[in-house]
């Protein structure tokens, strides 16, 4: 089952590693992780993605919870949450594609944030599967290339990871 | 009148010296820390990214340098240092070289839960992550082998990470700690005003969990409905210092009690309800019991391969209690019915209050049968072994260094058939008393181990057993015992032969004996000798017993006793890798009839 486990840890160098390194040494999976400080510019706030059963996500937060890096953590599989990526896709256009191009990006609330001759630079955030699916009403060929954050996420309500 | 002035002057200049806070450079720093921690001993050896702070050790006589020959047994002698007193182990290495030397010593600390703190030079900032001379990233080696690491980037940071890295080997589940010091930092023009923190706060760590009274009283319900009970507890039990209190806790309830590898001594092997180490090379006792066990309580022990043998088959039948410091101890492998996460102590002491007074107490009736059956499977004489050989029975040697220290040593020992013989044939009575690397199995710990331990018990009894390969992997480290005069005993069962590898070679690879023999080794006791120790060869298994009373008579000298032993004597009972605690191999000796109907 997927799982999004979201951190705060110190803000120090060597933490991010500390993290990567034990889903490595421990032979778990990671789908995507994300991080960046927080508004208490001492902390961190890290999401990762990551697959498995209970036992192996229970082993997952009790071995990030040793870390001392690490100051708070969350299932957020287990709460009502909601959850965001951004991607940027740069798609080749011409004068015949440039029309539906735009049009299928507004259905799906991206912003065009960039514009050449011959391309175009779509930014677009929402559920993972919904970039998903944006990217499979493209056609294959026009993507130059793309660039997606992971997933960020947060419990909904007043409660939240904080200190 | 002058001497009126030199007075005065004296005591301006003291009042001076008391007012002003001391200014310190950043070795002189790390030697003050370690001496506000009490530190009596640092395993070191000396090189460029250290130089700084090797000259502030040799502006002090406090903290006593150990020089060892190579920086693993500086980690593995400060490392039996701990698990014979309880206090960290400190150990100083240079950087590069230096560093990397040492991991394998922080490893085997790391996988045994010992209190470590290790210094390590680093070359200076400026040119970190130049690929410098003598430069490596410690901080990223050993961060998987260690419970935390730092690198200090400013003098001002020094006093905080040494408070911080010994409060956290020490708390908790202990562990190494690495202290990663650029060159730079240790400046000895560089000083600044130095106090030591009297405790330090971390917003991340809570190293002591407090115990869910519901989970106990919950646990001692099941305790004491249980019909076949049995208590496995482990290394948790030394490190926690609880020893007191599973004696008690045991004797009150009167089960039988199996002990692992790394817990062995913190019950009394030679009391009754013992019924012997459990796991691979543990008694058909123990591990039948396990297997036929309705209730058992797992105290400080991690549920090791080594234990529990192949996982599926493990306790079918039993309510497994655990209690661990640590919660990611907890369900890893085995999943448990009901957790206690604690420190181990305070657990047993509210446990021993619950029972005693509890209405319900457990069926006298259940409890006497359970015990027929354990003594039933206890008198096959799992460890029994041939007595008549004309060979030295390697078991019999460790028997005949028991009676001779009179059950009263501390003994170390390497990694091999030798380590296992010592765990089954010296009952330990008392924690702390058996030193070895359980959990990584490191081959070369035994002699540095017990240099480490004769220096923190300078008046007992310390003796090496170890095999003839095992003790080539530190034997420089018979200097280091001549340097500091710490008198220990090596026992050298020597089978001239890999023996573990060669047992597992027998019964797994057709006897092919692959790489697992020594065709060209030294002449032990001419190298002791060479050393300036006393070497013993003894070939006849008569000589065992005069051989080694002469060598205990010996307070005062390191004594090498080379003993040859069976070639081909293998380690029994045996469960084989990926087999159940019920399907353990005995060994079929004559004259020994063995009923495997009991099986």
């Amino acid at each position: 089952m997927r799982h999004i486990i979201s951190i705060l840890m110190e803000n120090e160098a060597g933490a991010l590693s500390r993290v990567a390194g034990l889903f490595s040494a421990r032979g778990y999976n990671i789908e995507s992780l994300t991080v960046a400080p927080t508004e208490d510019s001492s902390l961190s706030r890290m999401t990762i993605v990551t697959r498995g059963n209970e036992d192996v996500i229970e082993q997952i937060t009790k071995q990030l919870n040793k870390l001392l890096d690490v100051v708070k953590l969350i299932d957020l599989a287990d709460l009502p949450h909601v959850e965001r990526e951004l991607m940027l896709v740069k798609i080749r256009t011409n004068s015949t594609t440039r029309e539906e191009i735009k049009r299928l990006s507004d259905i799906f609330r991206g912003k065009i944030i960039d514009v050449t001759n011959n391309s175009y630079v779509i930014e677009m955030t929402g559920a993972s599967d919904k970039l998903d699916a944006f990217i499979d009403a493209l056609d294959t060929h026009s993507i130059i290339e793309t660039v997606r954050s992971g997933p960020t996420s947060m419990s909904r309500g007043a409660n939240g990871l904080h200190l | 009148m002058i001497s009126q002035c030199k007075q005065l002057l004296n005591k301006i200049s003291r009042i001076a010296y008391e007012e002003v806070r001391v200014e310190l450079s950043g070795g002189e720093i790390v030697v003050q820390c370690l001496k506000d921690e009490g530190v009596e001993f640092i395993f070191g050896y000396p090189g460029g990214a250290v130089l700084h702070l090797y000259d502030a050790i040799f502006h002090q006589d406090d903290v006593k340098h150990i020089l060892v020959r190579h920086e693993q047994a500086a980690t593995h002698a400060a490392d039996a240092y701990a698990r014979a007193t309880g206090k960290p182990g400190v150990v100083l290495v240079t950087s590069g070289p230096g560093a990397t030397n040492a991991v394998t010593g922080i490893a085997t600390a790391y996988l045994d839960s010992i209190p470590m703190v290790v210094i390590s030079g680093q070359v200076p900032t400026a040119v970190i992550g130049s690929d410098a001379f003598q430069e490596v990233d410690m901080v990223g080696i050993t961060r998987p082998c260690v419970k935390h690491n730092f690198l200090v980037k400013d003098v001002k940071d020094i006093a905080e990470t040494m408070k911080k890295a010994f409060y956290v080997a020490t708390t908790g589940r202990p562990g190494p700690v690495v202290v990663d010091i650029p060159k730079d930092i240790t400046d000895p023009y560089i000083k600044i005003p130095y106090s030591y923190p009297d405790a330090v706060v971390m917003r991340s760590y809570e190293p002591n969990p407090q115990a869910d009274p519901k989970s106990i009283q919950q646990a001692v319900d099941v305790l004491l409905a249980a019909k076949r009970p049995v208590i496995y507890s482990g290394g948790g039990v030394v490190l926690g210092n609880a020893s007191q209190e599973l004696r008690k806790f045991t004797q009150l309830l009167g089960f039988p009690i199996t002990q692992t590898l790394m817990g062995l001594g913190a019950y009394p092997a030679t009391d009754k309800q013992s019924i012997g180490m459990l796991g691979m090379h543990g008694t058909y006792e123990s591990n039948l019991a396990m297997h036929e066990s309705d209730v058992i309580i797992a105290i400080g022990v991690r549920f090791d391969d080594r234990v529990t043998g192949k996982l599926s088959e493990f306790c079918p039948n039993a309510t497994i209690i655990h209690i661990d410091i640590d919660p990611a101890s907890i369900s890893k492998t085995v999943k448990v019915d009901i957790a206690i996460v604690g420190d181990v102590q305070p657990v047993l002491t509210d446990m021993i209050a619950l029972i005693k007074a509890h209405k319900q107490k457990n069926s006298a009736a259940d409890l006497k049968s359970w015990w027929v059956r354990i003594e039933q499977w206890r008198s096959v004489n799992c460890l029994e072994f041939d007595r008549t050989s004309p060979e030295i029975k390697p078991q019999a040697v460790v028997e005949e260094v028991y009676r001779v220290t009179k059950g009263d040593a501390y003994i170390t020992s390497d990694v091999g058939q030798h380590q296992m013989y010592a765990a089954q044939f010296y009952p330990f009575d008392k924690p702390r008393r058996w030193i070895n690397s359980g959990g990584l199995g490191t081959m070369g710990f035994g002699l540095p181990a017990a240099i480490g331990v004769k220096l923190a018990h300078p008046d007992a009894e310390v003796a090496c057993i170890t095999g003839e390969a095992s003790i080539q992997m530190c034997i420089q480290e018979l200097a280091t015992a001549a340097q500091y005069n710490t008198p220990i005993k090596i026992i050298n069962l020597n089978n001239r032969y890999m023996g573990m590898v060669r047992q597992w070679q027998e019964f797994n690879y057709e006897s092919r004996y692959s790489q697992s023999y020594m065709d060209t080794l030294p002449d032990f006791v001419k190298l002791a000798e060479a050393y300036g120790h006393v070497g013993i060869r003894v070939e006849r298994p008569e000589d065992v017993k005069p051989a080694l009373e002469k060598a205990f008579a010996m307070k005062d000298r390191t004594v090498f006793l080379d003993i040859m032993t069976d070639r081909t004597e293998n380690v029994y009972p045996m469960i084989e890798t990926g087999k159940g605690h019920q399907e353990m191999t005995l060994r079929v000796a004559p004259g020994t009839p063995i009923d495997r109907e009991l099986a």
